[in-house]
């Protein structure tokens, strides 16, 4: 395997005495957009900007591309794009004066400043707006003109803390397509509560909950947590519960409505094809069967309930 | 640095308080030249007899230099106060933070962009006694050396403003601080004897711009100036640096 863009080992964040990040490894690789999934005030901000170099952690160290973070900062921050929660913005200038900004504060050389001002209003989508003061735009556009500016000097790594709050749903969507789009050609770290969003985006996740790693593996083992053994059968003709019952596998039926059941099972026999088999020969008049998943907050719920019980018993 | 030097003013320029703050302060120190030079008409005859005796320059530049500090000490606090304590408010420092900048590169581009602003103001200043110079000689030497000593009042002002900005996200909250810091600085020594050359009287910001008013230039007073705008940079970059270990 390459090595990664970003590392960072075993940091640590101590606000006096309160422990807000513990003993965190991060490791980002080239194209692939990285989960930062947490409860609000689990970590994740102080973990972002710790990544980025705007909080010096209390202990580990973060290498960008090759760069050691803390101390060659000025080549390490070069390769990082970073957007914290609140977009920083310069809210009196317009939105090519702010990017003309961006890009010389991060020394791109000026015959390549006005192209690279140009593909980022492009890339986000701030052509109609590129000449209006970034205080007269919406929260969306305005999220967007913070994207602009941690593309802008195309940096092998961006940091995305929590790009879709306060945006509507619409707005939500936009910024997402265009988080897609970024990420095709840089790696993304992208923070957020909001779990579909990682689900739609983000090909590994880490949890983070009360400043520790719970879970980190990719979006698929994510998803098959939300595999359950159950069905969810709607018959418009059903037969007796006991009925149901008795097809091998079967361990539990309840009955949701007159026509509606969820079926549990053991995992290692899948009554599926008998229940069809039987719907058809006993005319049950089947007409939706489905297996029936955890959501994700069940999920994550889960994963993050685990964790305080396991750790009681080293503490005391 | 002089990227954020020049975004640093423009900022200033594009805000009306830039403007505004030109203006009156011009405004206030027009009247102000008129009253010298209504002073100077109606004593003209009388002292022109006397020997050695103060000319245009001395009598109506310098009281004018001398107002032109006290504005000064006034307006300071306003401008520099949005420094960094309005950018910790706006969530917009992470943007230099995260950017490949020093902090004493940060620190460097937001003093000389506010310090070229009190260059502006102060060139304005000049050019009301210079326009004397269309009617009667002037005394350009103690002129220039009137507007060295207020360039060195500003860009101490400066620069004790801009650390005093670097400690609040209140903008409000730095302005009185520097407004009092400085005017404890002016009057520290009057508490004392002003006669005796005590350690109070070499702190105060005043006593070191009289001699250069008067065109007294002294490398002890020069040098008392570059410590303090060394010393206030050397506190805000420090301040910017710990800032990432809270």
């Amino acid at each position: 395997m390459t090595s990664p863009l970003l590392s960072a080992k075993s940091l640590s964040r101590y606000y006096g005495p309160q422990l807000a990040v513990n003993q965190l490894d991060f490791e980002v690789y080239k194209g692939e957009v990285l989960g930062f999934l947490g409860p609000n005030g689990a970590g994740k901000s102080t973990s972002m900007k710790m990544l980025s170099g705007n909080l010096a952690p209390s202990q580990g160290e973060i290498s960008i591309n090759g760069y050691d973070l803390l101390s060659q900062p000025k080549q390490a921050k070069a390769h990082i794009g970073y957007l914290p929660e609140q977009p920083p913005l310069y809210k009196e200038l317009s939105v090519i004066e702010f990017l003309s900004f961006c890009a010389r504060i991060n020394s791109i050389p000026s015959a390549n400043r006005r192209k690279a001002v140009n593909t980022a209003i492009e890339r986000c989508g701030l052509g109609d707006v590129s000449k209006r003061l970034i205080s007269h735009l919406s929260k969306g556009y305005q999220q967007r003109v913070g994207i602009a500016q941690a593309i802008i000097h195309t940096p092998a790594v961006i940091i995305l803390d929590e790009p879709t709050s306060g945006l509507d749903p619409i707005q939500i969507r936009e910024i997402r397509q265009l988080i897609k789009d970024i990420a095709r050609e840089h790696s993304v770290i992208l923070s957020t509560h909001i779990l579909p969003e990682v689900q739609m985006l983000c090909d590994r996740v880490k949890i983070i909950n009360q400043g520790s790693l719970v879970f980190n593996d990719s979006t698929e083992v994510l998803q098959q947590h939300m595999q359950s053994s159950s069905l969810i059968l709607t018959l418009e003709s059903p037969p007796t519960i006991e009925r149901l019952n008795q097809i091998h596998g079967v361990t539990a039926v309840t009955a949701l409505s007159n026509t509606r059941f969820n079926i549990q099972y053991q995992p290692q026999y899948n009554p599926t094809p008998s229940i069809l088999e039987s719907a058809v020969s006993e005319q049950w008049q089947l007409t939706a069967l489905s297996p029936e998943q955890h959501s994700l907050e069940d999920v994550f719920m889960n994963i993050i309930q685990q964790e305080p019980s396991e750790h009681i018993g080293q503490a005391h | 640095m002089l990227t954020l030097a020049r975004h640093e003013f423009y900022r200033l320029f594009i805000s009306p308080l830039a403007w505004l703050i030109l203006a009156l302060s011009l405004l206030i120190l027009a009247y102000l030249f008129l009253g010298h030079i209504d002073y100077f008409m109606q004593i003209q005859g009388k002292i022109s007899a006397i020997p050695g005796a103060p000319g245009v320059t001395e009598l109506i530049a310098l009281p004018l230099f001398s107002n032109t500090a006290t504005i000064l000490l006034l307006l300071a606090p306003l401008i520099t106060m949005r420094l960094i304590a309005e950018e910790h408010r706006n969530g917009s420092l992470p943007l230099l933070l995260s950017a490949p900048l020093s902090a004493s590169q940060i620190v460097l581009g937001k003093y000389l962009g506010t310090l070229s602003f009190f260059v502006i103001l102060l060139l304005l200043v000049a050019i009301m006694p210079l326009s004397l110079s269309v009617g009667t000689a002037l005394d350009y030497t103690a002129i220039a050396s009137g507007l060295f000593g207020l360039f060195l009042l500003a860009a101490s002002f400066t620069a004790i403003g801009l650390f005093l900005s670097s400690l609040t996200k209140q903008p409000t909250i730095a302005a009185i601080s520097t407004f009092s810091a400085l005017f404890l600085l002016w009057i520290i020594d009057w508490a004392g004897n002003v006669q005796q050359e005590s350690v109070l009287s070499w702190l105060s910001l005043l006593s070191h711009f009289q001699p250069i008013l008067q065109g007294d230039i002294h490398s002890k007073d020069i040098a008392y100036y570059l410590i303090i705008i060394l010393f206030f940079l050397a506190l805000t970059v420090h301040r910017l640096n710990a800032q990432r270990f809270n």
